[in-house]
């Protein structure tokens, strides 16, 4: 009997900008699904030996570990300060910082205002769960009302604790906000144009249009109590409703690059 | 270069230039804002990045970011600033990256007031970000020194990866005295190896200063306390006057160093044995010499503006070797020569009514 060869043709692979290491991050958790998304976008716009990142503190503290790009640690949000500095300093590279909610919306909501009223040239990726993942399941300033939390543990009061913020709403005000959306993660529809919302995004920096942002619905399974299932439908049941996915603020110069 | 009329802050300003600065973040305070509005001016003039940055806590984490690439960064900032920028600046020191800052002190605690002062020497000098470090501080008393130190500061904070503290006040942030710029230096062409740089055809380079295992975090601590043995062992810095046949010896720092200088040359023309003690280095400190004029002298008095802050150190260094007295005056009120002399009368007459103490008996 004959043997014949068979070439390969690989259609399908990790893309090089993702490291290969085994993530610490729950089951269930979409950090997984949005750092493999970043990575393929950089690998497919061909920048990621150009390309600086930020990481937070947060879960995802050690993005730096998940992907093959040179990165730097930011104290807890003080991140697009840090890329403020990288990309004043370089501004030839491609700089991007990953965020969750507390380190953008409550300790950097200072930063987070004012790089884009200075339509900083680097692009934020807003990884939005509603709670505080790393130290323990703390209510966050996206927690929504009524929700539970190890800090609001009859559900989140609005007369005490105020209501949730919506930041892409909030920036999509600036002038120096180039391209501000809000997408999700919770099923392969969503998880398309998130991708596409981020390949957007950094050809938005790519041509020197100004900030841009995605805030990204995800989950937290572990502190919201559910198992993973149930906690992709609760984005979309619970999360959607208050922070509508759409986009934000696209600036004229920006229209012709969106990616549909 | 001829000397010009130069103030304080705008010559710390063109001085940073001079050394290379290639990125300025800075957040206006009094009394050093004239610093960050110069810079405002001349860095774009020389295409280089200045950012008036929302708080003193964004400034030093844009300073953060542009030295993670390499670059030589700086920022400025007064007293109530430099407290904010305690957390980025222990960020900086855990990853080794070089960062220069510049504290023109005006008083505290709190909101304080604008009037000069050295009450942040605890601050600067015990480091206070928290964790084990030292950031080496240049302590100038002339303009011409602070424009020497500002230069001086680069490249230490360079050569060991390190913190460098330019430690003034707002007298000499605002007084204006002739001086001389050095030339021009051409930037770096290359950034260092480990800056971030996009890992193109190169593996990625991490810069952090997490270790979630502790036996890492200590070889990080040690290695960090041995690169400041090295720059105890190599980098103090002094000056002294009059010391050779000193009986009575002041140390002070800054505009304080000064002061004392006029109030030494007061006291020899009166007769009395004083010198002087201007440690440049505040940290490194200056204790091996300390100790050894500790043993030649009848008695150590140390002025500063403050609730006495250095004087701790110079106790330290001392070890009871003789005995150390320390004035200061707090609020915004600088210390003139005849306050000092006063003590120093006061220390020369104690001196003769009861003697010099008794030599330690050699067996």
């Amino acid at each position: 009997m004959s043997t014949q060869m068979v070439r390969e043709e690989v259609v399908f692979k990790r893309p090089a900008p993702l490291s290969e290491t085994v993530t610490h991050y729950c089951p269930g958790c979409t950090h997984g699904i949005i750092h493999r998304l970043v990575a393929e976008v950089l690998d497919e716009l061909g920048v990621a030996g150009n390309t600086i990142g930020v990481a937070p503190v947060g879960c995802s503290v050690f993005a730096y570990n998940y992907f093959n790009v040179d990165f730097a640690e930011a104290a807890h949000g003080r991140a697009t300060a840090m890329a403020t500095g990288i990309k004043r300093a370089q501004p030839d590279k491609i700089v991007f910082t990953y965020q969750g909610d507390g380190d953008l919306a409550a300790i950097g909501t200072g930063e987070t205002v004012h790089v884009a009223a200075r339509g900083e040239n680097i692009t934020v990726v807003f990884v939005n769960n509603a709670i505080y993942g790393m130290t323990g399941g703390q209510m966050a300033p996206t927690t929504l009302p009524g929700m539970v939390s190890t800090s609001s543990q009859n559900g989140r009061d609005v007369e005490l604790q105020g209501y949730p913020l919506r930041m892409s709403e909030m920036l999509a005000t600036l002038t120096g906000s180039a391209y501000v959306v809000r997408r999700s993660v919770h099923d392969i529809a969503n998880i398309r144009k998130t991708k596409k919302a981020l390949t957007t995004a950094f050809k938005v920096q790519m041509q020197g249009l100004g900030f841009s942002m995605i805030e990204i619905l995800s989950t937290c399974p572990t502190n919201w109590g559910l198992p993973a299932a149930d906690a992709l439908k609760f984005i979309e049941q619970k999360m959607v409703p208050y922070y509508p996915l759409g986009d934000y603020k696209i600036m004229d110069a920006v229209k012709s690059l969106v990616v549909h | 270069m001829a000397k010009e009329l130069w103030k304080g802050n705008e010559a710390i300003a063109e001085a940073s230039v001079r050394a290379g600065c290639e990125a300025y973040f800075g957040y206006p305070i009094t009394p050093q804002t004239e610093l960050l509005e110069y810079m405002s001016r001349r860095m774009p003039e020389l295409g280089r990045a200045f950012v008036q940055a929302e708080s003193e806590l964004a400034a030093i984490n844009m300073v953060y970011g542009a030295a993670c690439t390499g670059a030589r960064a700086m920022t400025s900032s007064s007293s109530p600033g430099i407290s904010l920028m305690q957390e980025g600046l222990s960020y900086i020191a855990g990853s080794e990256v070089p960062a220069v800052l510049v504290d023109v002190m005006r008083v505290g605690p709190g909101l304080g007031n604008i009037q000069p002062s050295q009450g942040d020497y605890n601050q600067l000098v015990k480091f206070g970000g928290h964790g084990d470090f030292k950031a080496i501080c240049l302590a100038p008393s002339t303009i011409q020194e602070a424009i020497d130190l500002t230069v001086l500061a680069f490249d230490l904070a360079e050569k060991y990866r390190t913190l460098a503290y330019l430690v003034t006040d707002g007298a000499l942030g605002q007084m204006m005295e002739p001086a001389e710029l050095p030339p021009m230096r051409p930037l770096a062409k290359q950034r260092p190896g480990w800056a971030l740089t996009g890992a193109d055809r190169r593996p990625k380079n991490i810069i952090t200063s997490i270790y979630l295992d502790p036996e890492q975090m200590e070889q990080l601590n040690l290695r960090l306390q041995a690169k400041l043995n090295v720059i105890r062992q190599n980098e103090v810095r002094w000056k002294e006057f009059m010391t050779e046949d000193a009986e009575l010896l002041l140390i002070a720092y800054g505009t304080m160093g000064r002061v004392c200088y006029t109030a030494m040359k007061q006291a020899r023309a009166e007769g009395i044995k004083v010198g002087l003690l201007r440690p440049i280095t505040l940290w490194p400190f200056p204790d091996a010499r300390i100790a050894e004029l500790a043993d030649q002298v009848h008695g150590i008095l140390t002025v500063e503006m403050s609730a006495g802050q250095m004087v701790e150190d110079v106790k330290l260094a001392v070890e009871g070797r003789c005995p150390v007295q320390f004035y200061g005056r707090m609020g915004g009120i600088v210390p003139l020569p005849d306050e000092v002399m006063k003590v120093i009368h006061e220390m020369n007459d104690e001196l003769i009514t009861t003697g010099p103490r008794e030599e330690m008996a050699v067996a």
